[in-house]
């Protein structure tokens, strides 16, 4: 069993009005590639930089491979930060920014120049090394950035939305290219993010954010399928919430009453009562202009009020008895061709055991 | 309903040709004179009054009366004491009041643009008053321990240095406000990592926040070395006998006529403050660089 490389214990920082970062604990372990996921002002950016100690007096405890960093300034801790404006000094060359780090800290000349063209090599930045960062796209910024953090080989690097102010083809880029940098050296990245899919593709854990709050910690697989909370739900991917009440519970499962939907029995492990919401993957309903053979499946019938194109799917919505509203992810192929029309009348059907029943 | 034919647009001055008339006008109204007491320095004639032929002569004879070029090199080492110490007080005001945070922090900034603001006449009275009254106190002394004190200041440069401090006064604050205004534009993220990657406050101070300030001082220090060199109204309040300044040495002249060689030397001294303001500005156009 090897030890966590950074132990958040208890931590929690106040600002005037607001608990910014409110009792949170987790262990982070070496190689991990962990990510802090959560909407706007829940307190991501403040706990990275309460890890590099850039914030200070908040209270908890926060352990660096085994050293408590309670007192250690910023420039003693053994992480580093790439910010979200990179923060690439102005006045500098590319190659000195990259040796920033080393020459204040007294790494002899002959180690430093070395070390930065490894680390711009890294970054496949090795060409640019004489340029003034004015001469430079934001995505090369952003090598430079990452470069001046790895080349001070740090145990732990935090990113602070490192992708955010990339165009979309660029981001998609530099997520494989985060990645696969962190498989090559092995140490443990930490990124905040609010982009639940950036989250899930480059992460082995994320951490969901919320009001300052840890909601839940697992892998991307695991906070989809199996989200603890509607919030957590909601928040990671797209999901279809029921509102539902529990009526009893039997070997086969959770019986419950749920609106629009009747009587519906759902696998579940453990115990439910009270009202719940009964959850659904939009990618699991399939529709149909016929009542589903199947009789085990949960289905509802339906008007579609609405078909939004994005190419390979469309996401249909299809307003059914009671108000409700389902959400459904159809691929395009021929099939659906005929049977994606608004006012169209349509079944939406499922397999119960898609169906995830959440408490809270 | 009348229909106006114009196409020009409520920011369109450049179309209306009365507005243009009026730009030129304003514009000789504002420069005639300088070009003019620029042209009469190289007038082959004792009046300023019509062009006799082309000379430089006035340049030589500027050049050799001692009196204007006693007063010239008093300006210009004022000047540059003035500019060396303003330019030290006024960064480390505006540094002072860009990094910490203190009760009546507005109040402080108020106060210390004010001689910016208060007429130079007021100052210069204001500063009469302290010079004499210091002068009583220290003629106190003339006989006691620390006469040397009164001696020392009679020698030269160190004559000058009641004008010098009255225009370290005055033209700190301009340093104060300029490098201020640099910093206000400093990304408080370059100085988070430059800490992170290692870097102590004072190799941070030195790599990074000096470089991007340095722009500011410059334009700073040239602006204070203007102001003293061409300050009129306090120097005058200031001046000994023994303590002459171009300016307040040409006035005197001028008192007894305009002569071609007053011209000279204020052509040179225009040349030198153009210059001066031509760098200050240069350093002061936000760069490139600062993303
Ligand atoms: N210096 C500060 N003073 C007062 N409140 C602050 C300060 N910094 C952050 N906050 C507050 O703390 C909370 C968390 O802020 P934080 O920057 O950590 O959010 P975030 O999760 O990074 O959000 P975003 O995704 O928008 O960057 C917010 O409510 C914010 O308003
Ligand atoms: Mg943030």
């Amino acid at each position: 069993m090897t030890s966590p490389i950074i132990s958040i214990k208890n931590v929690t920082k106040r600002y005037p009005g607001v608990v910014a970062v409110d009792d949170v604990s987790f262990d982070i372990m070496p190689n991990e590639f962990f990510a802090l996921l959560g909407p706007s002002g829940c307190g991501k950016t403040t706990l990275l930089r309460m890890i590099a100690g850039l914030e200070t007096s908040g209270t908890g405890d926060i352990i660096v491979d085994g050293q408590n960093m309670e007192g250690v300034p910023a420039n003693k801790r053994p992480v580093n930060m790439v910010f979200q404006s990179y923060a690439v000094f102005p006045h500098m060359t590319v190659r000195n920014n990259v040796g920033y780090g080393l020459k204040v800290t007294g790494v002899a000349a002959d180690e430093i120049a070395p070390r930065v063209e490894e680390a711009l090599e890294m970054v496949q930045m090795g060409a640019m090394a004489d340029r003034k960062p004015d001469q430079l796209s934001g995505g090369q910024r952003q090598r430079v950035a990452l470069a001046r953090a790895l080349v001070k080989r740090p145990k732990v690097l935090l990113l602070d939305e490192p992708l955010s102010a990339l165009d979309a083809k660029l981001r998609e880029h530099m997520q494989l290219e985060l990645a696969r940098l962190q498989q090559v050296i092995g140490i443990t990245f930490i990124i905040v993010t609010h982009d639940q899919d950036e989250a899930l593709s480059m992460a082995d854990r994320i951490a969901v954010m919320e009001k300052g709050g840890v909601r839940q910690i697992a892998g991307p697989e695991e906070l989809y399928e199996k989200p603890h909370s509607r919030l957590v739900a909601d928040f990671i991917g797209k999901i279809n919430l029921i509102d539902a009440t529990v009526s009893g519970t039997s070997k086969a499962g959770v019986t419950c009453l749920a609106k629009g939907l009747g009587r519906v029995v759902v696998p579940h492990e453990g115990t439910a009562s009270g009202s719940v919401s009964l959850a659904v993957r939009p990618e699991k309903l399939t529709l149909s202009d016929k009542a589903p053979s199947s009789d085990t499946d949960i289905s509802a019938r339906g008007v579609i009020r609405d078909v939004a194109y994005y190419g390979d799917v469309s996401n249909v919505f299809v307003t059914c008895a009671d108000g409700l509203e389902l959400a459904v992810n159809v691929q395009n192929d021929r099939a659906a061709a005929g049977l994606l029309e608004n006012g169209r009348e349509v079944y939406a059907s499922w397999h119960p055991s898609d169906t995830l029943i959440l408490e809270e | 309903m009348a229909r106006r034919k114009s196409t020009r647009g409520p920011l369109d001055y450049g179309k209306s040709p009365w507005l243009i008339l009026f730009g030129l006008v304003t514009f000789i109204l504002l420069y005639a004179p300088i070009a003019q007491l620029i042209a009469f320095s190289f007038n082959d004639s004792k009046r300023n009054i019509v062009w006799r032929g082309f000379t430089t002569k006035y340049y030589a004879k500027a050049w050799n009366d001692a009196s204007l070029v006693e007063a010239f090199v008093n300006s210009m080492t004022i000047a540059v004491m003035c500019t060396v110490v303003a330019t030290i007080i006024g960064t480390a005001t505006a540094l002072w009041l860009w990094r910490f945070r203190f009760p009546a922090k507005s109040a402080v900034e108020g106060v210390m643009v004010l001689p910016i603001v208060i007429p130079e006449i007021c100052m210069g009275v204001a500063v009469l008053v302290l010079y004499s009254r210091v002068g009583n106190w220290m003629r106190g002394f003339e006989t006691g321990p620390i006469h040397w004190w009164n001696e020392l200041f009679s020698v030269w440069p160190l004559n000058l240095g009641a004008i010098t401090a009255a225009h370290i006064a005055f033209s700190f604050p301009f340093v104060a406000v300029v490098v201020r205004a640099r910093l206000a534009g400093f990304n408080r993220e370059f100085e988070e990592a430059s800490k992170d990657l290692g870097a102590s406050e004072w190799q941070t101070f030195w790599n990074v926040v000096l470089p991007f300030m340095l722009p500011g001082v410059i334009a700073g220090a040239l602006l204070s070395f203007t102001l003293s060199l061409d300050d009129f109204v306090i120097t005058f309040f200031t001046a000994g006998p023994e303590t002459n300044t171009f300016p307040v040495k040409v006035y005197s002249l001028v008192r007894r006529g305009v002569s071609p060689d007053i011209n000279a030397a204020s052509t040179v001294l225009i040349i030198i403050t153009l210059v001066a303001t031509i760098i200050a500005m240069r350093m002061q156009a936000p760069s490139k660089i600062e993303g």
